[in-house]
């Protein structure tokens, strides 16, 4: 429990208040309070099942499919691949045999788990939540410890509800000042991840502090701790507050009435103490980040719109040349080349990075009264069912398809293409997902990470586009 | 899992940071039941083309690498996704341990569950070790486990750091979970206080 006279940070408390027990060698047996299962999940009931044991707390686990849904239509016939399609049915029949919740494909609450998760009110501060997805650390965002895990840790989990762990070492990655116009969440993270690396936060994990921080919305704060896993942190967290709770309250499996007062009282006490240490610190001036965008196959790749493609030749030695070299080989761009000269075929708004209703409006409201250029094709996918009606609620959806966007179904679809959403081999997308490794969106895709209103920017002019210059248009 | 046994084998460089996840294994094999050979899919889209015919100048698929079973790779290994599968993809093509000097977490994890050792050594041996596996294809590194030593090719000798009871599953070849389960008492006992002190889901 909570030991007084210690300044503790927000991670050690929760991480005092979860230990079961340690181990000899240092490592502890976690309790898991919410455990999200996705349609990948299927390996880890195998193995259960092959010792013969029952899943033991379903009722702290939740399931939605993502990963195989097909985002054209609802028709689950239409997965022709019996490989994949053994994988989403297995969900419905594991989640259903253990009792587990399960958000299907015809419920409005289907989506990306870690856009769903926290829409539903499961994710709580001060928990532990886990799932066999890296983007996990997204919960992260309401001041939970939420990480990443394998098949094995999945059965695991599934099994005793409880992880063996060691506790990772603490970042503070510290965010002041005010963002410019055009500037966003996503801009944070990715110039964070350009300064520190893409293995800068290995073995940490991250708590993001300082006021840009503070200033940004619950759903900012997702987008910010979705690509913690990006920089190699174990997870990344905003400490709970207002905007934690304002967020929280009323949501359907938030707490409620006097429990809720409870949890209040319990939320308020985790914000880390003042005096507390952490093993690196890291701080940023919001004032000096620029809408950014990726060249290369490494999120760490990260540039301002402003900036160019950089030369091989000032790399720093011949191992490093010949990477970049082979980077820009694949990327299909060349040295010195500014990023604004860089024409795009595909646009994709969507992921558990930014797919959130303040990413579509933020989107629409760059789209409005614009159509996309002929040669790019635009695809909006909304993170979840409900991110979808509200949209269509609010008519983004007419905006985007008079624009020229496909508005299709919730899922991960093209961030990683299991579901046959993908970008066509040599073709250049813009896109808000998390990851621009090669063959990522489909083999020979050619990725750039940036914001919503980036991608939007985009899509109208056809290159990649400094979204400034759009809104100064407006002004 | 079967146990870890003593190493001295052929040893395969990756030079480039940040292999992903994604390079191990490709998303599109994510499907196929864990009964497959992952083996055939490892580093699938650098080691083929796309008629399916091998890619010459992957250096898997020369000799004498194609025999490797320690792989020596530069920092963040093994980042990205966490599918086990790419730890699958290693195993079963025959590695069974890789240096590098750091990992991508989940994978770390991921590696010592499925009996494939993740060893972490200090930047500039690995840097040398790759300088030595480039320049004399074919060279063998020793692991032994038991002792936490690494050899390199010219018989230098380097400690490694892992936590003692990982150490013990892979020597023995027992899975973590019977432990777990055998610590039931004790998980039950701490939520249903921990049940006590937190509000309640609705």
């Amino acid at each position: 429990m909570i030991i007084k006279n210690v300044p503790q940070t927000l991670l050690e408390k929760i991480w005092n208040q979860h230990c079961i027990m340690e181990r000899d060698d240092g490592q502890v047996l976690l309790f898991i309070d919410k455990h999200m299962v996705q349609d990948g999940s299927a390996p880890a009931f195998e193995m259960l099942r092959r010792r013969g044991i029952a899943p033991r707390a379903p009722h702290r686990t939740f399931s939605t499919p993502d990963h195989y849904v097909p985002t054209d239509s609802r028709d689950m016939a239409s997965i022709t691949d019996p490989e994949k399609r053994a994988m989403a049915d297995a969900l419905v029949n594991d989640s259903a045999r253990a009792g587990i919740t399960c958000f299907g494909i015809d419920d409005p609450r289907q989506g990306i788990l870690h856009v769903t998760g926290p829409e539903q009110g499961l994710t709580w501060p001060g928990t532990v939540l886990v799932c066999g997805d890296s983007h996990t650390s997204t919960h992260g965002a309401l001041g939970a410890l939420a990480f990443g895990i394998g098949a094995t840790e999945v059965s695991q989990v599934l099994a005793a509800q409880a992880l063996w762990q060691r506790k990772p070492k603490t970042m503070r990655i510290t965010v002041d000042g005010a963002l410019g116009a055009g500037v966003t969440a996503k801009d944070i993270i990715l110039a964070v991840i350009a300064k520190i690396s893409a293995a800068g936060a290995n073995g940490h994990v991250i708590e993001y502090a300082g006021s840009a921080i503070r200033a940004l919305s619950m759903e900012g704060r997702l987008t910010v701790c979705n690509m913690s896993i990006e920089a190699g942190a174990r997870a990344g967290m905003v400490a709970p507050d207002d905007v934690t709770f304002e967020y929280l309250a009323g949501r359907p499996y938030a707490p409620k009435g006097a429990e809720w007062d409870k949890a209040l009282a319990r939320w308020r006490e985790l914000p880390t103490d003042a005096g507390a240490e952490f093993d690196r610190e890291v701080f940023l001036d919001a004032r000096d980040i620029a809408p950014m965008v990726t060249w290369g196959n490494s999120p760490e790749n990260a540039v301002p719109i402003t900036g160019r493609v950089p030369d091989p030749a000032q790399a720093s030695g011949a191992e490093q040349r010949a990477a970049m070299e082979r980077t820009l080989d694949y990327m299909g761009l060349v040295p010195g080349m500014p990023m604004t000269e860089v024409t795009i075929d595909q646009v994709f708004i969507g992921s558990c990075t930014n797919g959130r209703i303040e990413d579509l409006r933020a989107a629409a409201a760059i789209v409005e009264g614009r159509k996309i250029a002929e040669t790019v094709d635009a695809w909006v996918v909304p993170g979840s069912g409900l991110v979808k009606a509200q949209a269509e609620a609010e008519g983004l959806d007419r905006i985007f398809q008079a624009a020229g966007f496909q508005w299709r179904y919730a899922g991960c679809s093209m961030c990683l293409g299991t579901n046959g959403d993908q970008v066509p081999a040599g073709k250049r997308c813009a896109s808000t997902t998390n990851r621009n490794f090669v063959g990522r969106q489909g083999p020979g895709s050619r990725t750039h990470l940036l914001s919503p209103v980036m991608a939007a920017a985009a899509a109208v002019t056809g290159r990649l586009t400094d979204v400034r210059q759009i809104l100064d248009g407006a002004r | 899992m079967k146990p870890f046994e003593l190493l001295d084998a052929v040893a395969l460089p990756i030079e480039q940071a940040n292999v992903d996840t994604d390079q191990v294994l490709p998303a599109r094999y994510l499907q196929k039941p864990r009964a497959n050979d992952f083996g055939q899919f490892l580093f699938r889209d650098l080691r083929f083309l796309k008629d399916g015919s091998e890619e010459p100048s992957f250096i898997l698929n020369r000799e004498p690498y194609r025999a490797s079973r320690v792989v020596v790779a530069a920092r963040n290994f093994g980042c990205g996704s966490s599918r086990e599968h790419a730890v699958w993809a290693l195993y079963d093509y025959g590695v069974r341990a890789v240096i590098a000097p750091s990992f991508g977490d989940i994978f770390f994890a991921n590696s010592l569950k499925n009996g494939l050792l993740p060893i972490v050594l200090p930047e500039d041996v690995v840097a040398d070790l790759l300088k030595v596996l480039v320049a004399a294809p074919g060279s063998r590194i020793g692991v032994d486990l038991a002792q936490q030593v690494v050899t390199a090719p010219d018989g230098t000798r380097h400690a490694f750091h892992i936590d003692p009871f990982p150490k013990h599953c892979l020597l023995e070849g027992l899975d973590e979970l019977d432990y777990t389960l055998s610590q039931m008492d004790r998980i039950i006992r701490f939520e249903r206080l921990y049940d006590v002190v937190m509000p309640a889901m609705p």
